[in-house]
């Protein structure tokens, strides 16, 4: 690589890179958590209408129910999103930024189903954003 | 209720197993080209995708006995793992960023965790 003879460009080049892989996990994150609240809302409703889910019945609901199919298929979505994360960007900085999904998960609760958010909630979500914040950082220096 | 060491060992196995997955992913991107035949013929992603799917399954059993509260610390051992693993097989640098970053973000893990519970 030109590197060696440009080292100014080079890491430019390898800032820009390491935001794409942080942007791309970012929103593998996003679209994780609502993939999982929709899997949730699912398997309620499947709670609902079936008396004793079992395997069978939730392999069936996968493809029946609108909910469940469109949270496993918003979850595939989230996997392709990290490999392509994982091409370009360190393992050691992106993996841990997959915490980011608790967090969505507790503000979209909060949103859509009023569930509370409580000091140790408040606490939770804070330190692994600002833990996220230090993650990202340029690990060049 | 008292946690089982079963369920504390099937925990952490499951961590090791799911962490491998997580590298397996990694060396699968990195051999990505824009084909459908590198998908497909990509036995990494596959095995990868396949170490997570071993994984929840050993995190299942292992919730049907034990307390959510001492079992999901060691789920959060796999996150160390990978970190090891970063260092070994990609030669990623180990900056006090990282651990820092990661020490915060297990905290956080297990505040949300208190709430749950």
């Amino acid at each position: 690589m030109s590197t060696a003879t440009l080292p100014a460009t080079g890491a430019a080049e390898a800032d820009a890179r390491r935001r794409r892989s942080l942007f791309l996990v970012f929103l593998c994150t996003l679209i994780g958590a609502v993939s999982q609240i929709l899997i949730k809302t699912g398997a309620t409703n499947l709670a609902h209408h079936v008396k004793h889910p079992g395997l069978m019945s939730a392999a069936i609901g996968m493809f029946a129910d609108p909910w469940l199919f469109s949270g496993y298929a918003l979850y595939g979505v989230s996997a392709v999103l990290l490999v392509l994360a994982l091409r370009d960007g360190e393992l050691s900085m992106l993996y841990p930024v997959i915490a980011l999904t608790y967090v969505w998960v507790s503000v979209l609760s909060f949103l859509i189903f009023h569930e509370s958010l409580g000091g140790y909630r408040m606490a939770g979500i804070g330190l692994i954003v600002v833990g996220v914040a230090v993650l990202g950082r340029r690990t060049s220096q | 209720m008292t946690t089982p060491v079963s369920s504390m060992v099937l925990v952490v196995t499951g961590s090791f197993i799911g962490s491998f997955g997580a590298v397996l992913l990694k060396a699968g991107a990195g051999r990505l080209e824009r084909t459908v035949r590198s998908v497909v013929t990509n036995w990494r992603l596959g095995l990868g995708v396949g170490l997570y799917g071993l994984s929840s399954v050993f995190f299942v059993l292992a919730n049907t006995k034990g307390e959510l509260t001492i079992l999901y610390p060691l789920v959060s051992l796999g996150y160390l793992w990978t970190l090891l693993w970063a260092k070994l097989f990609f030669n990623e640098p180990l900056t006090r960023f990282k651990f820092l970053g990661l020490g915060m973000i297990l905290v956080g893990v297990f505040c949300l965790n208190l709430s749950n519970g």
